[in-house]
């Protein structure tokens, strides 16, 4: 897919961000267009994490702009990001341990206050095995039943666009495929996904394109399949 | 190499599983203790037991409170039992008018007993509809005060990220100040709603209770309830819910986390003030009494598991219960001195502390 000639849902440009006195991202750039699922893949300590935060208000920009829909949100707080219909799901915590499964769908869907029960269904419909366990607490979930509630959490409220921080983490490979096959269908019913993962070369797989973050600056970007063959990508992140 | 790290993860998991176990055995223990406990003072000595679940429901409400606050802001409001006092003043003030004046009281020409029949008194209960109107006003008026508190002291100090240290002795000043502002206008005598000695009612097994304290187990568990279902069953209360567990997520799901806890700030005053009111009608009201009640009160938060409201109820009755019943209790071979009612209250506290700071329902971390 080329960006240039596909509108762009999430431009970032120049994004800087940090903690304190601590610089995490610096000068990062990256485009999702419509309809597109995009990967950053990075080392541990890359500033992926901070780069989903700072694009949803939970980590406030130093500069830099975050475009959406051609309407700057950098340092907007994050209620009001996702009312533009950005959806997030964090990498750890990404529940609500105490509430049952079908009030943690209920959250996700907090600013919506018409049809919840059409949006439960839909939801539900598509993950069947939460529509079972909807009246259990999310804490009892195993980890890959809490990662795929973390996902319809997101989806309940149809976003515009879905933010992943590193989806596998954590999970048995069974787990991870059954979770990216999720990810790839949310994608294929139209919904841009911007992902970011350890796990480069399943990342790798499942998007289209891919940027490769290092020390906070952009270091490679391109087609997902291009970089999987890359002989720098595979000396440096793939570990061979 | 591998050996030795799957060596060192299998003794890891097996700690884990060994305290895991501990955990689970400490806590089996302690439901044990609390059950037999209870049970026994219920048998042992059945008229304290009774006014143990009287007080124990004033506690209730206003642990209530402070786990909710607890869960939302994550912070211990050291205020709870001042402000709570304070409703009970609030209330006093809105029925007769009256402020400490130099020499004698000063009484405002117009307040809520001057409305006719206000004071004629509810079937067999002391007092009248006016005290009930007055209780209303007073529960407006702190739950507008709290969310005063929290615009002028409470968020400023969120917006810097302020640690818990700093919000704790932030609202001790809150307690500090609430005190004195009782002092000063009502002075540092006890006073009452209604003056007069009222008769007990006999109730089986030698318990006896005054119509009030009856009226007062009523109000708290209707409160508890209509709580529960703010909580359980409403779109406010299950936000409330979710930022308690985890206030980032909450964000993140669109949920406007400062109007969540405005609202919240409303419920604790509302609550505080009721408990206000009852407290002073088992009791009396009394400046020193708020701070008083601030520790059985966070014994019982704390004992329950605090920010989990089952929790703070269950908490708060079995401390009030084991303070009713330790006037009874022999020690070296003298009788409890019911002086040292505040100092079982800290013996639980301690133990639960040590042994299961999560409490008996798990608190929120």
């Amino acid at each position: 897919m080329d960006s240039t000639t596909t509108k762009s849902v999430l431009e970032v440009m120049h994004l800087s961000a940090g903690y304190g006195e601590v610089l995490i991202l610096n000068d990062v750039c990256l485009q999702v267009a419509e309809g597109e699922m995009v990967a950053v893949i990075g080392p541990n300590g890359a500033g992926k994490s901070t780069l989903m935060k700072a694009n949803v208000g939970l980590v406030r920009p130093r500069s830099g702009r975050v475009l959406f829909m051609g309407e700057d949100i950098a340092g907007l707080p994050p209620e009001q990001v996702v009312a533009r219909g950005i959806c997030y799901v964090p990498q750890a915590d990404n529940v609500f341990p105490s509430l049952t499964v079908q009030e943690n769908l209920e959250m996700g869907a907090y600013l919506v206050r018409r049809g919840l029960q059409e949006r439960l269904d839909r939801a539900f419909a598509l993950f069947p095995e939460l529509a079972a366990r909807r009246r259990e607490r999310a804490g009892r979930l195993s980890g890959g039943q809490r990662q795929m509630l973390a996902l319809a959490r997101a989806v309940v409220l149809e976003p515009r666009l879905l933010l992943l921080d590193e989806p596998s983490a954590g999970l048995a490979p069974r787990m991870v495929e059954l979770v990216f096959a999720k990810v790839r269908e949310i994608n294929a019913a139209g919904v841009p996904v911007l992902m970011v993962e350890q796990n480069a070369r399943e990342a790798l797989k499942l998007a289209h394109r891919a940027y490769v973050l290092a020390m906070g600056q952009n270091r490679l970007e391109g087609p997902a399949d291009e970089l999987l063959t890359s002989e720098e990508v595979a000396r440096v992140y793939l570990g061979e | 190499m591998a050996v030795a790290a799957r060596a060192a993860s299998l003794a890891r998991e097996g700690w884990q599983g060994l305290r895991y176990r501990l955990e689970a055995l400490t806590g089996a223990v302690l439901w044990a203790l609390v059950v037999g406990f209870l049970l026994g003072t219920a048998v042992s000595s059945p008229e304290n037991f009774a006014i143990g679940l009287v007080v124990g429901s004033v506690y209730a409400l206003a642990a209530l409170g402070l786990t909710l606050l607890y869960g939302v802001l994550r912070f211990a409001h050291f205020a709870h039992g001042d402000l709570m006092m304070l409703g009970g003043y609030l209330a006093y003030f809105a029925l007769t008018g009256i402020v400490v004046g130099a020499r004698r009281d000063t009484q405002l020409p117009a307040a809520l007993e001057s409305l006719p029949g206000a004071t004629s008194r509810l079937g067999d209960l002391t007092f009248g509809y006016g005290l009930v109107l007055a209780a209303l006003v007073s529960c407006a008026v702190l739950a507008l005060l709290c969310i005063g508190l929290d615009r002028a002291i409470y968020r400023p100090l969120r917006q810097r990220r302020a640690g818990i240290v700093i919000f704790a002795v932030a609202s001790l000043g809150v307690a500090i100040a609430a005190r004195s502002l009782m002092l000063l206008v009502w002075g540092p005598n006890p006073r009452l709603y209604v003056e007069g000695v009222f008769p007990a009612h006999r109730f089986p097994f030698g318990v006896q209770l005054k119509s009030d304290q009856v009226f007062t187990l009523a109000v708290a568990v209707a409160l508890a309830g209509l709580v529960y279902l703010l909580l359980f069953r409403t779109r406010l209360g299950k936000a409330m819910r979710a930022m308690a567990d985890n206030p980032d997520l909450a964000r993140v799901s669109g949920i406007a986390t400062e109007g969540v806890v405005i609202r919240t700030w409303a419920l604790g005053g509302a609550l505080m003030a009721v408990a206000g009111v009852l407290l002073a009608l088992q009791a009396q009201l009394n400046p020193q009494l708020g701070f008083v009640v601030l520790l059985p009160v966070f014994a019982g938060a704390i004992l329950g598991g605090i920010g989990n409201p089952l929790g703070a109820l269950l908490g708060a009755l079995v401390v009030a219960v084991a303070q009713e019943a330790s006037v009874g209790w022999e020690l070296f071979g003298r009788q409890l001195d019911p002086t040292y009612k505040p100092g079982v209250a800290f013996v639980i506290l301690i133990v639960m502390l040590l042994l299961r700071p999560r409490g008996l329902l798990g608190a929120k971390t």
